[in-house]
């Protein structure tokens, strides 16, 4: 019996009051939660629907999810999450495949709005503002939380008008010579421009996959968003474009909030303030890196990081 | 023995067995490929060979005499007096002065069309100071003495056996040894309307038909096609409504072309009482058999954009629409095109709808209009074919060839713009 269909049998369609503290030692055998007993058992060990291990929460958050479900039609892909993350930090999600990371990240800038089969429970804030709010466009939104995907996507133009679209369509420039202005430093903060300033007419999809990357990092900036999602940005890279776009990152932090999705621990230690560990649509953990990566609390943080699942 | 050894002497004892069912799997597909070109070819060279003799048409050298009182009887020549045929006539009887009685002239008449008459007319029409002079000219033969000339009347057969009699094989005779008969470019196939007598049959008239529906037909079908199939893809929430629609349009795409033509007579003529055998609803009923293949066609050329373009669009803040148009259309539009291109194609193609709404009509005009009365290239095909003399048999053919070079242009035209918009990413 797979994780979903247990959670769905045992009736989880309640929302549960959310991370209640902690829940969850590394403790085997079952054990019964206040709650009527929703507990859950993964690899023989036991989490309680809900309870989240850690500092899910932070000064000053900028974005805010509140007991997120998110389902796929019957698969329920994210159960319950509250995560806290505040302005200026990189923030890692990580955890094994099928875990939900992406559809979490996807949350946040409403892309799963256009995925017909998922349903989003939940409340998310951005800067106080419910994202899922009737009065909020998702258009405008993304303007202010951009992604970048795991595997580049430049649109076959050419490199100029790759950077120069979000900026073209949100109106931000009044005349060309703001736009070039806008092109040239979107270019120049993602460490691309030396390489291509002589080849701004050429089209995107000729650079090679670590350049795709960063003109894709590019064009997200150059619409100056608040938050920065990125899906897996390196999966596809070497480890010299690796370490460049990590650099970017460690520049970029200082101005937007970033959240990262890896596969990577090294990446992740390198790059993000906190992490949070995600199991079967659940977060299971969440704290400072140097804490996950060298105490972890929870049983299936340290099975994961230890490399023994995943 | 070691178990890496065993799967490799399993694997090795499969392989002959796999190589003979390569083999004879592609023998097959061979021999599929060389079967249908050989078809191909067969028709084709047939084809082209029975076409070929239409390009060309025997023309005879006449000297006319533009007499002032055979066409111009009140001093002023008039159309409705003058006596064209007439002229043709004398300069038959000055070229054969030997010939005399009633029956023997008709007979000589009979080896020049009835278009001589028609082209004097035009020359006149054209420059009146011609009345009184005389001229050289060519003047197109009947259309059996050039079914003679081109072989097609055995002159060994008795003579009550075949069109032409002693007398006329003797002044054909006659003309060509003094290099009065000649054959030329056959002009008149593409610059006259269809005509009873075949000699003077072109066409231009049917041509011309065909174009005006398929302009109608592109106006119609191409926007509405897209439009359409950007809906239903892009924006169409997908339930049991749009299933059904989808399955509705993929069954249209099947439905038996005629049926759209009693569509058309229903609803286009007896309903909306537009003229019949007018290019204007030969096109819309044709429009109506190519929206499905559009519509089709534009849904795979937008399912094929690859859906990350259309996530980083959104993931920027595009809306809806502008991921549409500033993305997804530019590039299925090359599919999208081709698809429309391989439609009116079929719609070129098309005959048996027309027939239900009366473009199969004798029609001697070229359409200069929508609303005029008109034909199409595959129903003029049909009608000639349905001819029983001998000449129009060839201009048949001919006809089929002109049709299967404009369907050969528009198909190569649908390649280029693939090639040529295509964009890599
Ligand atoms: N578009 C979708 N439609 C239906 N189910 C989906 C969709 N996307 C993801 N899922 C399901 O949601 C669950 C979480 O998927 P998600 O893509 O978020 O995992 P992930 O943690 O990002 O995995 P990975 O590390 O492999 O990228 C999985 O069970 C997956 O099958
Ligand atoms: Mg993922």
């Amino acid at each position: 019996m797979t994780m979903a269909e247990m959670t769905e049998a045992n009736g989880s369609e309640e929302q549960l009051p959310g991370n209640a503290g902690l829940g969850v030692t590394k403790m085997p055998g079952p054990k019964q939660t206040a709650n009527g007993g929703s507990a859950v058992a993964v690899a023989g060990q036991h989490i309680e629907l809900g309870q989240t291990i850690g500092d899910f929460r932070c000064e000053n958050p900028y974005i805010v999810a509140e007991n997120v479900n998110v389902h796929y039609g019957d698969n329920h892909a994210i159960k319950n999450v509250t995560l806290e993350i505040s302005k200026q930090e990189v923030i890692a999600l990580i955890g094994p495949s099928g875990c939900g990371k992406s559809t979490f990240l996807r949350c946040l800038n409403r892309m799963n709005d256009t995925i017909e089969s998922a349903r989003i429970t939940g409340k998310i804030t951005l800067g106080g503002q419910d994202i899922y709010g009737k009065d909020l466009d998702p258009v405008a939104l993304r303007a202010r939380v951009g992604m970048v995907f795991q595997k580049p996507n430049p649109f076959p133009k050419s490199i100029y008008d790759n950077v120069a679209y979000g900026p073209r369509i949100h109106g931000l420039a009044t005349d060309r010579a703001e736009l070039d202005d806008i092109v040239h430093t979107s270019l120049e903060r993602a460490g691309l421009l030396k390489e291509v300033k002589d080849r701004l007419e050429e089209p995107g999809t000729g650079l090679s996959g670590g350049q795709q990357q960063r003109l894709c990092i590019a064009r997200t900036i150059a619409v100056n968003p608040e938050v920065i999602l990125m899906d897996e940005p390196c999966s596809a890279l070497d480890p010299i474009a690796t370490a460049r776009i990590e650099d970017l990152m460690d520049e970029l932090s200082q101005d937007y909030a970033i959240v990262i999705v890896t596969h990577s621990m090294q990446q992740a230690a390198r790059v993000s303030k906190r992490v949070a560990y995600f199991h079967l649509g659940l977060l299971v953990e969440v704290d400072e890196t140097d804490r996950i990566f060298t105490n972890p609390q929870h049983k299936l943080t340290e099975d994961y990081i230890t490399g023994r699942i995943g | 023995m070691e178990s890496s050894q065993i799967t490799r002497r399993k694997v090795e004892a499969g392989l002959p067995r796999r190589r003979r069912r390569e083999f004879l799997f592609q023998l097959a597909g061979m021999l599929a490929t060389t079967v249908g070109i050989v078809f191909l070819g067969v028709f084709f060279a047939d084809l082209f060979v029975k076409s070929s003799t239409a390009f060309v048409q025997t023309f005879v050298k006449l000297d006319v005499e533009f007499t002032e009182n055979v066409i111009a009887p009140g001093g002023e020549w008039d159309l409705t007096y003058a006596d064209f045929d007439g002229l043709v006539r004398s300069a038959l009887r000055s070229e054969f002065p030997g010939v005399s009685g009633r029956s023997e002239r008709r007979e000589l008449n009979r080896l020049v069309s009835v278009g001589a008459g028609y082209q004097m007319r035009d020359m006149i029409e054209a420059d009146p100071k011609l009345l009184g002079a005389r001229e050289s000219l060519w003047v197109p033969a009947s259309s059996i003495v050039d079914m003679y000339i081109k072989g097609n009347i055995d002159a060994s057969l008795e003579e009550s056996l075949r069109p032409l009699s002693d007398k006329q094989l003797s002044w054909i005779q006659k003309l060509q040894d003094s290099g009065r008969l000649e054959t030329r470019f056959n002009s008149a196939l593409f610059s006259n309307g269809d005509s009873r007598e075949p000699e003077l049959a072109g066409i231009k008239g049917a041509l011309m038909g065909s174009f005006y529906m398929l302009i109608v037909t592109v106006l119609l079908a191409f926007p509405i096609g897209v439009a359409a199939a950007i809906y239903l893809e892009e924006f169409a929430p997908r339930n049991r409504w749009s299933d059904l629609i989808e399955v509705n349009i993929n069954n249209l795409a099947a439905v038996p072309s005629i049926v759209f033509g009693l569509l058309g007579l229903a609803v286009f003529i007896n309903w909306m009482a537009i003229p019949r055998s007018a290019p204007l609803v030969g096109g819309l009923v044709l429009s109506l058999l190519t929206l499905p293949v559009i519509i089709i066609a534009s849904r795979a050329a937008i399912k094929a954009v690859p859906p990350s373009i259309r996530e980083a669009a959104l993931g920027l803040g595009a809306s809806k629409m502008q991921v549409v148009f500033h993305h997804v259309m530019p590039l299925a539009l090359p599919g999208m095109l081709t698809g429309t291109i391989i439609g009116m194609s079929r719609a070129l193609g098309e005959s048996a709808p027309l027939l239900m709404i009366g473009m199969v009509a004798f029609i001697v005009d070229v359409p200069g209009g929508f609303s005029d009365p008109a034909t199409a290239l595959p129903v003029q095909i049909y009608l000639w074919a349905d001819s029983p003399e001998r000449a129009f048999a060839e201009r048949t053919s001919a006809a089929i060839v002109v049709l299967l070079g404009f369907l050969l242009l528009m198909n190569l035209t649908a390649v280029i713009i693939r090639k040529r918009m295509e964009k890599k990413w």
